[in-house]
């Protein structure tokens, strides 16, 4: 974990302060609403349909349990007693009041976390892989970096009135959990001659016109990231579009000038700073290293006699072999909570399983939680020989069930529950293909297979990259649903493709149930996936079995 | 509209010239289209001269004006429009200009702060009461984590100074 220090407090607390006052300016009338609008926005606060939602800053998904326990306090004092996990890692509460805002601010502040850059048109929260710091996969910790350009970041004077807002993600593996050829700027850490560099995606991202980010730079050395990433902005702060909001991400810039032209901008303005006030020495690296703590791992050995004998129960092993992955140290684990039990809101925690949860990692994971962008919580350190009682009390407040990575395992926008934005409903469509796949041996078998729901064209469930994307779309009133088939958002990200013409509410989930028993009829074997199945086959046969007249 | 120099309320001592009139005694302020039209001509005689500047032009065409310009003012036609603070950083930290730059149109308190570090030392402000309060809008942070055109110390920089004398490095990384 990051540990502030002296001067993140008193910053954190003059931000508090500074919020304070705009509320009061904002109640007496001294700032109008349209004035106000930006300023509360990047303190995370929006409003919605029924109310002020917070949106509150998980810097990179990582949270401790003192943190965990303090959002579970707020839930519980300022909001209904629950908080909603988001797809960029972090939390938002629903129903809280303007006038008790400051003082949520200032709970949170007390721990280190903020809503800070969480919305507007800025630099937003850097994500990066949830395993980060404990998948043996990893070449480096990528929080690091990402806490990096956390810090050069918050209240950016140059970058804060951007032309709208930009997404940065870190991965440091192979297997890229964060997503990041779908972000404004994509960074894949990798090492060359011995050297920490990184690869440069820009213009990814999702929303009504979605791309994939495009390499801009193989190899970035690790020194110059700062002075690369200001060239990056100040680029698009002088000539992104500032005509037309759908028009204004980087995305579109990159796309109308085309990836050389960006890339040379990019690297003539960088050549200008690169050897500047941002270079970051290994002195500069190594300190903000120092502000990282982390577990003081016991030596232990992997599958110790406890887990083994557990195993023999199959609940405990369906469990296991689902949610638990290796870990880096011997005798640990990383296990994920499963956020999405059948028939519940994806991505919803209430404030007693918020606090089980810190408790839970005090006494078997270090301390120590992380945020998923499937809207799971991860206890990323915890001890093999911990896992049978782990799971036990998982499995008492319901987020233990064995579903993550399948086809129940939904990412989902808010949609029109809350949303004032949204055209659908998204909350319940996941709740009802939850009950309709409710039976695990059927989900196992079904194996992984990733559903996203957005209620509107903005994407914030990221249906373009669901292997089964959903679209909610109004149609005279009435609820249509679009599906996309064949996105995915690793590695090899790429954008579904549209199934056919939109499809009634009513008929929404016997469609994902008919796609689902097309890829069953027609996969070569259980070892082929779904994913694996379309890309084979095409969408063709599936488009086929979903419009079937029945 | 008040005027705010260096932390004081100021009378303004420009007078806009529109482009098809002669330039009067004392310091005037051009457009960008008049310099681009009659360059040398406009700093005839020995008045200080200011440019209003677009925020969509490049500010590298006014390098071979600066060292005669005294006054750059630039545009914020509204606040949420960012392009200015990075043509101000450009012309503190690339162009070397040292004159007065002075931030115009939607200029309100909770931009200040940020227009400062950016650059700017003269401020149009839009509401009176931001004015009179403008001492407290630079006051609300003592903390800033990046560098930019105001010379602030970074925290990065306080870190440093705070952990002095600076620790040794033992060995360097493989």
């Amino acid at each position: 974990m990051y540990v502030y220090d002296e001067f993140d407090s008193a910053f954190l607390a003059q931000r508090v302060a500074e919020f304070r006052g705009q509320v009061g300016r904002r109640l007496d009338g001294a700032l109008t609403e349209e004035e106000f609008k930006p300023l509360r926005l990047m303190n995370g606060v929006y409003l919605q349909l029924h109310a002020y939602m917070l949106r509150v800053c998980i810097p990179y998904g990582t949270l401790s349990a003192a943190q965990l326990r303090r959002l579970a306090f707020v839930a519980r004092r300022y909001d209904r007693g629950y908080g909603h996990f988001t797809t960029r890692q972090n939390i938002q509460y629903n129903w809280i009041k303007l006038s008790e805002l400051p003082d949520a601010m200032a709970a949170l502040a007390e721990v280190g976390i903020h809503g800070i850059q969480t919305s507007g048109n800025c630099i937003r929260n850097t994500t990066t892989d949830p395993f980060a710091g404990a998948t043996p996969d990893e070449i480096e910790d990528p929080r690091l970096y990402a806490e990096i350009i956390r810090q050069w970041s918050t209240l950016h004077p140059e970058f804060t009135y951007l032309p709208r807002k930009f997404k940065i993600a870190i991965t440091a593996s192979k297997h890229d959990r964060a997503a990041v050829r779908v972000h404004d700027v994509g960074l894949r850490l990798h090492r060359r001659d011995g050297k920490t560099g990184f690869e440069v995606m820009v213009g990814g991202g999702l929303g009504r016109s979605p791309y994939i980010g495009k390499t801009i730079r193989e190899f970035l050395p690790e020194e110059d990231l700062l002075s690369y990433l200001e060239a990056i902005l100040r680029t698009y702060n002088l000539g992104g579009r500032r005509d037309n909001i759908y028009k204004a991400r980087i995305k579109i810039q990159v796309h109308e000038l085309g990836v050389e032209a960006f890339a040379k901008k990019v690297e003539d303005e960088w050549a200008q700073i690169r050897d500047g006030a941002l270079r970051l020495d290994a002195d500069a690296i190594d300190a903000v290293r120092g502000h990282f703590v982390s577990p003081d791992f016991d030596t232990l050995e992997d599958r110790p006699a406890a887990l083994v004998a557990a195993l023999a129960d199959p609940a405990f092993a369906r469990w296991h072999e689902n949610a638990v992955e290796p870990h880096k140290v011997p005798g640990h684990a990383i296990v994920t909570l499963s956020l999405k039990p059948v028939g519940g809101p994806p991505g919803d925690a209430t404030a007693d399983q918020m606090d089980v949860i810190a408790d839970l990692a005090d006494q078997h994971a270090y301390g120590e939680i992380r945020v998923a962008h499937e809207q799971n919580l991860i206890l990323p350190h915890v001890r093999q020989k911990d896992l049978p009682a782990l799971w036990a009390k998982l499995k008492a407040i319901g987020v233990a069930t064995t579903n993550v990575g399948l086809v129940t395992d939904i990412i989902s926008c808010p949609g029109l529950d809350y949303c004032s934005l949204a055209n659908t409903r998204s909350i319940p469509i996941a709740q009802r293909i939850t009950e309709r796949f409710a039976d695990d041996a059927r989900i196992k078998d079904i194996g992984r297979l990733h559903v996203n729901i957005s209620g509107c064209i903005n994407a914030c469930g990221h249906h373009h990259v669901g292997h089964i994307g959903i679209l909610g779309v109004e149609k005279k009133d009435q609820e249509f649903f679009q599906i996309m088939l064949g996105g995915k958002a690793n590695a090899k990200a790429r954008l579904g493709e549209i199934l056919g013409p939109a499809i009634p509410e009513s008929e929404i989930v016997d469609v994902v149930e008919r796609l689902v028993e097309t890829y069953l009829e027609l996969r070569t074997s259980p070892g082929e996936t779904f994913i694996a199945a379309v890309q084979r086959l095409g969408i063709e046969p599936f488009k086929e079995r979903a419009y079937a007249p029945r | 509209m008040p005027l705010v120099k260096d932390g004081a309320p100021i009378v303004d001592p420009y007078v806009k010239v529109e482009d098809d009139a002669a330039l009067p005694d004392g310091p005037v302020l051009v457009s960008a289209a008049r310099l681009a039209a009659e360059g040398e001509a406009v700093f005839a005689g020995n008045r200080p001269v200011g440019v209003a500047w677009p925020n969509d032009r490049d500010v590298a065409e006014l390098a071979p004006h600066l060292p005669r310009l005294s006054l750059v003012a630039l545009a914020f036609p509204k606040f949420r429009d960012g392009r200015a603070y990075s043509q101000a950083r450009l012309l503190r930290e690339r162009l070397g200009f040292t004159g007065e730059l002075r931030a115009t149109g939607d200029v309100l308190f909770d931009q200040l702060l940020m227009m400062t570090r950016a650059g700017f030392t003269a401020f149009e402000v839009k509401k009176a009461a931001d004015a009179a309060a403008f001492g407290g809008a630079l006051a609300s942070y003592s903390i800033f984590y990046q560098p930019a055109a105001d010379g602030r110390t970074t925290v990065r920089e306080a870190r440093a100074a705070a952990a002095a004398p600076a620790p040794v490095r033992v060995a360097a990384k493989g």
